[in-house]
């Protein structure tokens, strides 16, 4: 018996028709069309080429004749193919040339950088720097019916962007900016995931971008602008202890929490309003927290925390239940 | 050895292996759950990134242990008796059920916990 996907990004992925052919947005779109146009004629295609052949093995001797002439194969074999494949360049430029419009000014701004094997995300301020940007990982929120323009970079090998219902996958590549556009027209969460080969756990580097109301979406950017909050039991109290004992802001940022100024993972600031941990690839709740902090290693072989093997359970709770607190 | 002995170990091994018997075939059970949705609920809220659990390719974690066999297993956690009435609510929330257990409170409601012991019950 096999069970469903339990990665959120692969659900991106599940169902039918495939949802790279159900767009949502306006810069999917042109791609299902020129999609199903290639599918159509490749099938044409073949239908002719199916039935050459039968006429071929089985056909009258006077039509094998006639398709065995040179000049048939001449219009057949080079023209009709040329005029084809042509007119299908024409036509798959001309559609996506709305894709790599200009920004237009004052759109939001989304700066994603690849790292192996999750995804920086900042939220760019108005003159496109990072200057009290709010940063994230994982996860991209944008407001619905707005083209949003995400700034991609990479800060290690070639990664791949691609959130397949909403636009184009286009490729992170270190020293470059790749500038691309998407829109959700409906709220909903969209999952992405990493579309070039970039090593070890690659297949388990996902994302989801959620898009959410205009007035949702400036309310819950507000709350990512601020620190994070304050324990407010015993248990996230221990939890924070655990946290600094175990040199877990060596490598992340807790905004607010003292010490915690790492930048080799994911910026756990609001961690906790986060739909999915792992890069996209485990539902974020306090047992899978607790699940991947003592044993990272067993669910995305080969990612760069270490596994805290070391935790007991009670330190192990204490832990996932600060990291849930932080909304 | 006399007869009424022979009879007597007869009866005695007949006995053991009616005993081990019962011990394999599963005796748990929760009718009124809904196995494939039991499964399902697994998969959304993520068990398996601490337990690998038939029927889920991954992940298969190992903090905690397997759940296969869970129909016939005495025991779970630190020692509760493996029933429906102590399965549920430990599934829920652990460190409730059995204090001291490192297994983290789960957001799933009684009816879905319900669900999963009848799941776990049958693989
Ligand atoms: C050596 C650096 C390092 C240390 C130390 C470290 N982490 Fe991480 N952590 C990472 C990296 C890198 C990732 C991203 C892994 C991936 O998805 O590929 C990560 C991911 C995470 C995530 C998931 C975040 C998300 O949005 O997906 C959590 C939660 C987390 N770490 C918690 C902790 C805790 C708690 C500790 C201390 C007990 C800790 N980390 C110590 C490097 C580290
Ligand atoms: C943080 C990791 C973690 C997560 C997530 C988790 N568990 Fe556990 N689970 C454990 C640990 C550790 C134990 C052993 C606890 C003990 O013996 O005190 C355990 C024990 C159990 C047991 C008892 C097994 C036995 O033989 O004693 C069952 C059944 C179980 N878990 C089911 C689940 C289900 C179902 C889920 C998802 C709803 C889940 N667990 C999520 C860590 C986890
Ligand atoms: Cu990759």
């Amino acid at each position: 018996m096999t069970s469903p996907p339990i990665s959120m990004s692969t659900e991106a992925f599940a169902g039918w028709p495939p949802p790279a052919l159900t767009s949502a947005g306006p810069f999917a779109a042109p791609l299902v069309t020129l999609s199903w146009g290639v599918f159509a004629m490749a099938a044409v295609v073949l239908l002719i080429v199916i039935a050459a052949l039968v006429l071929a093995l089985f056909g009258r001797e006077d039509l094998k004749a006639k398709i065995g002439n040179q000049r048939l194969i001449w219009y057949a074999g080079l023209a009709f193919p040329v005029v084809v494949l042509s007119a299908l360049l024409i036509w798959g430029l001309s559609l996506t040339s709305a894709l790599t419009g200009e920004p237009e000014p004052g759109e939001m701004r989304v700066r994603v950088t690849g790292e192996m094997w999750w995804w920086r995300v900042a939220y760019l301020n108005p003159e496109g720097g990072e200057a009290g940007a709010v940063q994230s990982a994982n996860e991209v929120r944008i407001p619905v019916g707005e083209p949003v323009t995400f700034e991609l970079e990479s800060a290690d090998v070639i990664h791949s962007f691609w959130v397949p219902r909403l636009g184009p996958k286009l490729d992170m590549i270190p020293g470059r900016t790749n500038i691309l556009r998407l829109q959700a027209d409906e709220a909903g969460t969209y999952g992405g995931q990493c579309a070039e080969y970039c090593g070890g756990p690659h297949a388990l580097m996902g994302l989801v971008v959620v898009a959410m109301p205009r007035d949702e979406f400036d309310a819950w950017m507000a709350e990512q602008g601020e620190a994070a909050a304050a324990p407010t039991d015993a248990l996230a109290a221990q939890g924070l202890e655990v946290f600094q004992d175990n040199g877990c802001g060596a490598c992340h940022v807790v905004r607010g929490a003292p010490g915690a100024s790492g930048l080799a993972g994911p910026d756990l600031t609001h961690v906790g309003s986060r739909r999915t941990i792992g890069a996209g690839i485990l539902p974020n709740n306090r047992g899978t927290l607790a699940g991947w902090i003592a044993d990272s290693q067993g669910i995305k072989p080969g990612n760069r925390m270490p596994s805290y093997t070391t935790l007991s359970g009670d330190e192990l709770q204490a832990v996932a239940a600060y990291l849930d607190g932080l909304e | 050895m006399n007869g009424t002995g022979a009879t007597g170990m007869v009866l005695m091994a007949l006995a053991l292996a009616a005993c081990s018997g019962a011990g394999e075939t599963r005796t748990r059970a929760v009718p009124s759950g809904d196995p494939e949705r039991g499964l399902r609920i697994m998969n959304e809220v993520g068990c398996g990134s601490c337990h690998a659990i038939p029927g889920i390719d991954w992940p298969q974690g190992r903090v905690g242990p397997p759940l296969s066999g869970m129909g016939g297993r005495a025991l779970i956690g630190s020692g509760l008796p493996n029933r429906p009435e102590t399965l549920i609510p430990y599934l829920m929330n652990a460190p409730v059920a059995d204090p001291g257990s490192a297994m983290p409170p789960m957001p799933i409601s009684e009816e879905e916990a319900r669900d999963i012991a009848a799941y776990l019950y049958e693989h």
